[in-house]
């Protein structure tokens, strides 16, 4: 029997059309537009002015506050302006514009191949490394890294879990990396339990991606501390919680942290951005890109430099075939809807998805037949249907006692519902609501 | 590019489940049962069948049409398995009026008054057939005896059921060895070869239906096999204590209502219970009061009480039967 959570969850379509298909390097483009909040926290202070030269590799916004994390150049050229730009959501955020010419690095980065494998910092001096290099978490939560790999005082760290599960359909770009950078990611992955402090690494992915699980098994042999775990296919695994439970049988409280039950997660392709950063210096400036649909030409698993408009990496990957009738900026079952295509790729995201006009619709609602589907599959055990009735009736107090603030929006009920209701929609609605009527509640 | 992208929170993909699929799955798993039906009590079953189901449609058509003014859903299937579980509770040479009545009862009165799909409190088709049973109480329980598929429909030869055999007999003060005799063979009742409502006489044809219900994940099997269970269990426990006067577990689990009842009627999804604990109460609930009502009430067959009286503990239960959180009752270091 494969591990896995042991209640709710979904199988939607795999799809995973990139599989085989190894990372591409794509060339600069000509301008990007790098987004000073990349990360979950306050945004990055710029570092640079309108009209300065910049180098790739170059530190040019600061990360101020706790949760905060440093962003560097990506290209080399001139900074043409500060503004504010689109996300790919639309919503406008401070940014710094850059004009590419050339592609010149700082000094000190070691762009060769050959891998290192000694590891030469302290623990510390890791910690203040993934600081410096602005790693964030590159599943898409974007957590910055540093933070996690501090153990708070009290608290104890005796596993690290590796989330190589990618249980999204599509998306495709850990699985890549994981073949063609799996030293690396091992390598990654000791650095990660140097800075905890801990003896034992465990890497998860799901069934679906074995020749992965044999290449990292192989490899993982001549790593101290370090099992490849795999794990039945089932959405969302790639969930913190539902990976450490499936993992170690640990239930992480509500509102807490895999650290209160003694595990730290990091992603495989955080692994990958640590190593870079310890053993060859070089901050987070590009990233794997999954751009993928039933329809596109040239679909692909694309290095691309941070910064990078979508529309120039869509036009990489054969262009925007005319029957698309959405694009996600991450998974079907998590992503977000993109609404400029002039948006940058960040460092949070792993994949782009083109859906056909003809999947691109929402069912038609029709009443809740009680069917209790959406309980059997919330992984957090909780009543989906009655949290989306309390938030229509306005009713929050119950809402809240029923623990809508702990959903992690993963949509499974929605995806579920044979009434096709909205349901995640309702339970955003109401888990919003809840938090900021809480919050009014202590300024009182 | 000219054509706009549509944006929409996720999550950006659907499953396969329909309403529509599910009702339909129900019907498919009531086929073998319908075959099996006509195949011992002819043209009837049919009749019977087809009245149900024409006249729980109509009735929902026009509710939805002329009161409610609402869209027309009467392809949701929903009508269309009340209708055939319906047909299935009643005597195959039951006449045509006590049908519609039963119908309206169903449809209008206990479905469509509470709101329509989804709203119901009580199971339609059940709500229904207690009407008919207590309004109709003659031809409701003037059960034809299997005759094969030549049997015509209003002049077939009526008989007992086994329950009311049973009943009967201990009525008279008779002992179960005395019984026996005329009670059908558990071969006879497993292939439905015995005196009863349309739909439930066949075992082997309802379990096949079962099993195709939960390969298609329409239904889980906390409400049947508690249902089962604690039938098997009650009456296994009267049987030990006097077999004298009580019949065994088997009889009771095969004889009447408890396979229909406990696979399609008490799974009924708006009038169940949502979380697989309180499944399992509730059809510990149906299982006790069906052999309380077969042992010490009035009527020989006490399913579709047990499942009505069930029902109305279901919204009870769904606000007090939580199911344990994830992260509850973890002990922190």
């Amino acid at each position: 029997m494969l591990k896995t959570f042991p209640t709710g969850g979904v199988h939607p379509p795999e799809n995973k059309l990139t599989a085989g298909i190894p990372i591409e390097y794509l060339p600069v483009p000509e301008k990007v537009v790098i987004p000073m909040s990349q990360h979950i926290g306050a945004p990055a202070n710029p570092l640079v002015a309108k009209g300065d030269n910049v180098k790739t590799g170059q530190l040019i916004a600061e990360g101020k506050g706790f949760v905060s994390a440093n962003i560097h150049s990506p290209v080399s050229g001139k900074v043409s302006k500060i503004d504010t730009a689109a996300d790919s959501s639309g919503l406008k955020q401070p940014a710094v514009f850059i004009d590419v010419e050339g592609d010149e690095w700082v000094e000190g980065i070691d762009r060769g191949k050959e891998l290192v494998r000694d590891i030469k910092l302290s623990s510390e001096e890791i910690v203040k490394k993934c600081f410096e290099s602005g790693i964030v978490g590159m599943g898409g939560a974007t957590f910055p890294s540093h933070i996690k790999l501090n153990i708070p005082s009290g608290k104890k760290c005796d596993v690290l879990i590796i989330n190589g599960v990618e249980c999204e359909p599509y998306l495709t770009s850990d699985h890549r990396l994981m073949l063609e950078k799996g030293e690396e990611i091992l390598v990654g992955v000791s650095i990660l339990m140097k800075a905890l402090k801990v003896e034992k690494a465990m890497i998860g992915i799901e069934n679906n991606k074995p020749d992965a699980i044999s290449h990292l098994t192989t490899l993982a042999a001549s790593f101290a501390g370090i099992s490849v775990h795999p794990l039945k296919v089932k959405y969302p695994q790639g969930a913190e919680k539902q990976l450490v439970k499936a993992l170690v049988k640990r239930e992480v409280p509500s509102g807490r942290l895999p650290i209160d039950v003694g595990t730290v997660v990091h992603n495989a392709g955080t692994a990958f951005a640590v190593y870079e950063a310890v053993q060859k210096n070089k901050p987070l400036i590009e990233r794997v890109v999954t751009v993928s649909g039933k329809s596109l030409q040239k679909p692909g698993n694309y290095m691309v430099r941070i910064g990078t408009p979508l529309s120039w990496l869509l036009e990489a990957a054969g262009g925007i075939p005319a029957d698309t009738g959405k694009i996600i900026n991450g998974g079907p079952m998590m992503g977000k809807a993109v609404s400029n295509t002039d948006a940058p790729v960040v460092k949070g995201m792993s994949g782009i998805i083109l859906i056909p006009a003809s999947e691109a619709f929402r069912e038609v609602i029709s009443p809740c037949i009680r069917c209790a589907k959406c309980v059997s599959v919330c992984p957090l055990h909780l009543e989906p249907y009655l949290l989306m009735t309390l938030t229509e009736k306005g009713m929050f107090e119950r809402a809240e006692a029923e623990k809508i603030t702990d959903c992690m929006e993963c949509g499974s009920c929605s995806y579920t519902c044979p009434a096709g209701r909205p349901l995640l929609d309702y339970i955003r609605l109401g888990k919003s609501t809840v938090i900021r009527l809480a919050r009014q509640k202590v300024l009182k | 590019m000219t054509n706009m992208l549509k944006v929409s929170p996720s999550p950006h993909i659907h499953g396969k489940e329909s309403t529509r699929k599910l009702m339909l799955n129900v019907v498919i798993a009531l086929i073998p049962a319908l075959i099996v039906s006509v195949f011992y009590y002819g043209i009837g079953a049919i009749i019977v069948t087809a009245v149900s189901v024409l006249s729980c449609l109509l009735f929902e058509f026009l509710i939805q049409k002329y009161i409610l003014r609402k869209p027309i859903s009467i392809t949701d299937g929903s009508a269309l398995v009340t209708g055939i579980l319906l047909a299935f509770n009643l005597p195959s040479n039951i006449p045509v009026h006590i049908i519609v009545i039963g119908s309206f009862v169903a449809i209008v009165i206990a479905k469509m008054t509470f709101g329509g799909l989804g709203n119901n409190p009580f199971n339609p088709a059940l709500v229904g057939r207690v009407f008919m049973l207590i309004s109709f109480p003659v031809h409701m329980t003037t059960w034809p005896v299997p005759k094969g598929l030549g049997t015509g429909y209003l002049d077939a030869v009526t008989g007992a059921t086994p329950l009311a055999i049973l009943k009967g007999g201990l009525a008279r003060g008779q002992s179960m060895s005395e019984i026996v005799g005329q009670l059908p063979t558990p071969a006879q009742m497993f292939l439905g070869n015995i005196g009863g409502s349309m739909g439930e006489v066949a075992a082997i044809a309802l379990l096949i239906g079962f099993v195709w219900l939960l390969y298609k994940k329409v239904i889980t099997w906390h409400i049947p096999v508690s249902v089962i269970g604690s039938i098997a269990i009650f009456t296994g426990i009267l049987w030990l204590v006097n077999p004298e006067k009580n019949a065994d577990p088997l009889f009771h689990i095969l004889a009447g209502g408890v396979l229909l009842g406990a696979i399609y009627m008490a799974t009924d999804y708006v009038t169940s219970p949502m979380v697989p604990k309180a499944m399992l109460l509730y059809g510990c609930g149906i299982g006790i009061i069906t052999v309380v009502i077969r042992v010490y009430g009035a009527y020989p067959e006490g399913v579709s009480f047990a499942i009505l009286i069930m029902n109305a503990f279901v919204p009870l239960m769904n606000a007090y039967i939580k199911p344990k959180r994830f992260g509850e009752e973890v002990k922190h270091g």
